[in-house]
């Protein structure tokens, strides 16, 4: 059993503490009824249902990906411990042969040879130019190398066998929990009788599982996505770039969120020369073109931790803090269209009735606000929060691609991007590498906004 | 002419399909008006719509028959259809301000009924256009055609629904709630227009309404709804004269009336059934005072004769409106001293305009008022939309800062107070407002509503003594205890408004100033809450400040009346020095105008022209004199003094002096 010693990045720590506040935010609405009806409508949602299954699976994908550690080193007994200089994560721990099982470079996805002839020497012949078997890319095949079609699809159907009992088991747990004491929860779930939205659910977990379970067995034996320039898989990559995805979607949200609330609701309540002051911050702030105040932000904070080496004792950390500088530059510049919006809505609520009769009764302002103007703005800003998720992992794609971005060193959707744009210009094209960031990327981004339209059906009043 | 045969709409929700009318059937002649009356949600518009055809996504028609000329219009295809919407029937609808679209102008909305139905163009359609203007009542149509609705009033964009619905010639027009958004006068403008036009060219008239008043002035014929079924039909002359249905009666006994004064009004108990749990007998059975066991049993029968049908078991005699018991003793409660003192109260907005938001001018909404309002006693503030009288009662409570003037409540002055002193002073006096669904906020427990301004004023110090307060406040306006747990948006609007009612009592003011606390609910809800409130006047000697355009209700509950117009009080004075002998003539314009639910109607309208001007520029010398029929040459160059005409009675006109 090998030691370790567990790190906490700064990025982790933001996470859990979200993870803790969504269960909290959880508690809360399950006490509060018409936040809980709400929500009851976004559970009876089949889409909104279906795409929550697939940010789930993603949201599960980057939580392994936050628990960090570094591996202590064979050392000889008695000595102080030492420990590795890389920080590794429970999903590099979980995905460690497709971490550790590198080609020399380029591989197209399934292919037992490389994608560049190579020099070889044949023992009884010269130096041969040739393609070179890959070192582990279908190894288990030896001399058969032309039958990765039939043995990759013999192992997609039995992994695919496997994942259809592992969905029945699913199925059959819910129905119980449908059901209770009687048999007929299956078929209630079925015909879509349920109040909450089980049969999309269990469609889109069954076709997650179709999908994704012969994809990791196969990824045993074979690159199923290739690998890239320096020959690392493509899918290892994929997957390492959610975290980076959802911290940009998440953490960014959240510095920008107090931000925007506050100042919204108080140039819209107070009005007067506040409102003029907010109002004239963000006015001036929304017209310089936001890539340029990005571009330079990031230019800045690159070279202070460029002279501040000392303050990283591994390159993650290093990785990490950047990545959070990005999330806060990324926050400050994009808090002004929620702010506009809640200034808006405010202004309409404080000529309602029920303000006026709280001012009648002598209520102080920030009572007012706390008490009768947030609750009645949370639906608007739920409803932004999970749409700006979504633009803003496309915004961190476009910013890796600009070289602005996150650390070189960091997988990310927008450095897979910007990798592939170079590769795209070779002949023959290297293809797999952008295709598959941009697919995972569509993903994610597509169940988001799913997600988001459910939520916005759910909590606009006028729906109901 | 029209026939409706056993028509039944639903509405789907979900898998199940809810019927919103259940089998109704009438039939309107040529020539006729045919009055479908009912409270809100008993499937009136439903009806409508279902004859137009154009029921929301959500609605269906289950059954039934609808003919027109002996047309099946509900077996016409959507493109022949369309043909006989704005063609041979038209419809206008309750919300002037909407139903027309503001980016077009008015010529070319009307052109585009010429266009569809007359295939008509060019300058025969201007000539066309200009001439339905003219008859819809607007002056110097030729102009008026290019302009955008923004330019018109409330009672010309009516005017204008009219004539777009009249372009097509139809021979059915279905006025849905045509007058509920105008003012009195206006409303009488515009019921006298369709009367007119009704007489020209012999249309049949549906019209929809809740109001007795309406109803009495334009009916031939009186369909009464209830949860989405008919129950009575009747000519005029029974429906005024017999009403036999106790739901009827009922509603006719809920009107707030002079000859109620004193009385408790009669209401009807509970409420409408849902939709979804209509009862399978009567389905008024449970509200009835006559209820008999077979009612609840099955449904009853049509019965009676020809012209006066009636869907009841009951037979009994009605009881007959006694209009005996005039209780005049109230009316002579002397006044004491006032302990609220209003002296020459202004509230001027200003108008900005340009770069550096420059004052321009100013909105004068309220432009130097006094009153005064004594312990115990109701002051009633009445007049019409737009003439200043929210703004009132909102600089009364501070809530708007006076430009200029005094508010002296018993020996404080209140204008120009702040922070704690203002907050002590404001525990006297506490407001109700106009809308029961936008004065609760829909996040907080009831319990909480009503105690927030006991914590905001340190009434009723710890948690538990305030839980005691919040059940014995429900108790007094007539709820359950448990409904301080509960959240706004389950109870029905009465009942929001006695939460407010509640809410405001919470922090035992002696004045409670009600912003029109009635005018969103229906008779039967507003006779429950007219009695609420002169209930807790009766036990807590509180005073109120009532804000109203309803003449009914100033009968039934003022002992003073103020009228207001365009920012200034034209007469004030004791109820019935005021409505018995109303000095200036627009209070007397005013008392006329109010459609009374009675066969005879009123006896002499006067008739104003016009609307009300703009408080931004009001007319110079008299405000009123555009719009009198007594104008005379000073009445333009000077505002009149005020002309005491009793001790108590005042009023300001040229006229008198």
């Amino acid at each position: 059993m090998m030691g370790f010693q567990i790190v906490v990045l700064w990025s982790d720590m933001l996470i859990w503490l979200l993870v803790a506040a969504g269960i909290g935010v959880g508690v809360l609405i399950a006490k509060t009824p018409p936040l809980l009806t709400a929500w009851r409508r976004v559970g009876a949602n089949r889409v909104g249902m279906a795409s929550a299954t697939v940010l789930l699976a993603f949201i599960l994908v980057g939580l392994f990906d936050s628990l960090h550690y570094r591996a202590a080193l064979d050392g000889k007994p008695g000595q102080k411990v030492q420990y590795a200089v890389e920080v590794l994560s429970a999903l590099d721990a979980l995905a460690t042969p497709l971490r550790t099982r590198s080609e020399k470079t380029y591989s197209e996805p399934f292919a037992t040879r490389l994608y560049a002839k190579e020099t070889v020497d044949v023992p009884g012949r010269d130096s041969v130019r040739e393609y070179p078997r890959l070192k582990y890319g279908g190894r288990h095949l030896g001399e058969h190398e032309d039958e990765v079609a039939a043995d990759a699809a013999f192992t997609a159907f039995r992994a695919g066998v496997l994942a259809l009992l592992g969905w029945l088991a699913l199925a059959g747990m819910a129905a119980a929990v449908v059901g209770r004491d009687s048999v007929i929860g299956w078929q209630r779930i079925w015909r879509g009788e349920t109040a909450f939205a089980w049969n999309a659910v269990l469609v889109t977990l069954g076709l997650i599982l179709l999908g994704v379970v012969p994809l990791f067995w196969l990824s045993g034996q074979y690159h199923v996505f290739g690998t890239d320039k320096v020959g690392q898989d493509v899918l290892y990559q994929v997957l390492k770039s959610v975290r980076t995805g959802l911290i940009i979607g998440l953490v960014t949200t959240l510095v920008m969120l107090p931000m925007a609330v506050l100042l919204g609701i108080v140039a819209g309540y107070f009005r007067g020369w506040v409102d003029d002051v907010i109002q004239y911050i963000y006015t001036v702030l929304n017209s310089i073109p936001s890539v340029l105040l990005i571009a330079a932000a990031v230019l800045m904070m690159q070279v202070v931790i460029d002279t501040h080496p000392q303050w990283f004792s591994t390159a993650a950390e290093r990785a990490d803090l950047r990545l959070l500088a990005l999330c806060f530059i990324l926050g400050i510049t994009s808090w002004t269209g929620l702010c506009r919006l809640l200034r808006g809505e405010t202004l309409k609520l404080r000529e309602l009735e029920y303000i006026q009769a709280a001012q009648a009764f002598g209520v102080s302002s920030w009572r007012i606000i706390i008490r009768h103007i947030l609750p009645n703005l949370m639906h608007i800003v739920i409803i932004a929060l999970v749409m700006d998720f979504s633009g803003l992992v496309l915004a961190e794609a476009v910013l890796s691609y600009v070289g602005i971005g996150v650390d070189p060193t960091m997988t990310s959707f927008g450095t897979m991007i910007n990798n592939a744009r170079m590769e795209l210009g070779r002949e023959p094209a290297v293809w797999w590498s952008l295709v598959a960031a941009f697919a995972a990327m569509f993903i994610l981004v597509l169940a988001a906004n799913l997600f988001a339209d459910a939520v916005r059906d759910a909590f606009d009043p006028r729906a109901v | 002419m029209l026939r409706i045969e056993n028509l039944r709409l639903g509405f789907t929700s979900g898998k199940n399909t809810l019927a919103a009318v259940d089998g109704i059937s009438f039939s309107i002649a040529k020539g006729e008006t045919f009055a479908l009356l009912g409270e809100s949600g008993c499937g009136k518009s439903a009806t409508a719509q279902g004859i137009m055809r154009l029921l929301p996504a959500a609605g269906r028609v289950l059954d039934g028959h609808v003919s027109l000329d002996n047309e099946n219009l509900l077996a016409l295809s959507e493109a022949d259809m369309r043909a006989y919407r704005g063609g041979r029937m038209a419809m206008i609808f309750q919300e002037p301000a909407t139903s027309l679209n503001p980016v077009l102008t008015v010529g070319q909305q009307i052109g585009e009924v010429l266009r569809r139905h007359l295939g008509l163009a060019g300058a025969e359609a201007i000539a066309r256009m200009v001439d339905l203007l003219r008859q819809v009542g607007i002056a110097d149509p030729e102009r008026r055609l290019n302009e955008y609705p923004f330019q018109f009033s409330g009672g010309m964009k009516q005017r204008v629904m009219i004539a777009i619905a009249l372009a097509g010639e139809p021979e059915l027009l279905i006025a849905d709630e045509p007058t509920t958004a105008l003012d009195v006068t206006v409303q009488a403008q515009i019921l006298d227009l369709l009367a007119t036009l009704q007489a020209e060219r012999g249309m049949a008239i549906l019209l929809i309404t809740h109001d007795l008043g309406v109803v009495a002035r334009m009916a031939h014929r009186i369909g009464v709804m209830y949860a989405g079924e008919l129950v009575e039909v009747a000519n005029r002359e029974a429906f005024f004269g017999r009403p036999q249905h106790p739901y009827t009666q009922a509603l006719f006994e809920a009107l707030p009336d002079i000859s109620r004064r004193g009385q408790l009004l009669s209401t009807i108990p509970g409420q409408v059934p849902s939709l979804s749990a209509m009862p399978s007998g009567c389905r008024f059975a449970e509200r009835c005072i006559h209820v008999m066991p077979v009612c609840r049993e099955q449904s009853p029968h049509w019965h009676g004769q020809e012209e006066h049908v009636v869907r009841c078991y009951w037979s009994g005699q009605a009881r007959l409106a006694n209009s005996a018991c005039h209780e005049v003793s109230e009316l002579g409660v002397s006044t004491g001293k006032g302990f609220l003192v209003v002296d020459g109260l202004k509230v001027h907005f200003p108008i900005r305009k340009g770069l550096l938001q420059r004052t321009v001018g100013h909105v004068r909404a309220v432009d130097g008022i006094s009153l005064s309002i004594s312990p115990g006693r109701t002051l009633v503030l009445v007049g019409e939309s737009g003439c200043g009288k929210t703004t009132v009662g909102k600089a009364l409570l501070q809530l708007i800062a006076p430009t200029a003037g005094s508010v002296r409540l018993g020996d404080n002055e209140l204008v120009g107070l702040a922070g704690r002193r203002l907050r002590a002073a404001r525990r006297h006096m506490q407001m109700i407002f106009q809308d029961p669904f936008a004065s609760l906020n829909p996040r907080l427990r009831v319990g909480e509503i009503i105690a927030e301004g006991m914590e905001a004023l340190g009434v009723a110090g710890n948690a538990v003594s305030r839980h005691a307060t919040v059940s014995a406040l429900l108790g007094q306006v007539g709820l359950p205890e448990e409904a301080g747990d509960r959240y706004p948006h389950e109870f029905s609007g009465g009942q929001r408004q006695r939460i407010a009612v509640a809410r405001a009592l919470a922090v035992q003011p002696e004045l409670l100033i009600c912003d029109e606390p009635t005018s969103a609910l229906d008779v039967s809800v507003q006779a429950q809450i007219l009695n609420l409130l002169k209930k807790l006047q009766g036990e807590l000697g509180i005073a109120y400040l009532f804000i109203t355009h309803n003449f009914a209700v100033v009968e039934y509950l003022a002992h003073d009346v103020a009228v207001m117009y365009l920012g200034r009080i034209v007469e004030q004075g004791r109820a019935e020095e005021v409505l018995r002998n109303p000095q200036h003539p627009y209070t007397r314009a005013l008392l006329s105008a109010v459609p009374l639910p009675r066969q005879e109607g009123a006896a002499a309208v006067i008739r104003l022209p016009g609307e009300a001007p703009s408080p931004a520029n009001p007319p110079t010398g008299c405000h009123f004199h555009p719009r009198c029929p007594n104008v005379m040459e000073v009445c333009r160059s000077r505002y009149p003094g005020k002309v005491e005409v009793s001790v108590t009675h005042s009023a300001s006109c040229h006229l008198l002096t």
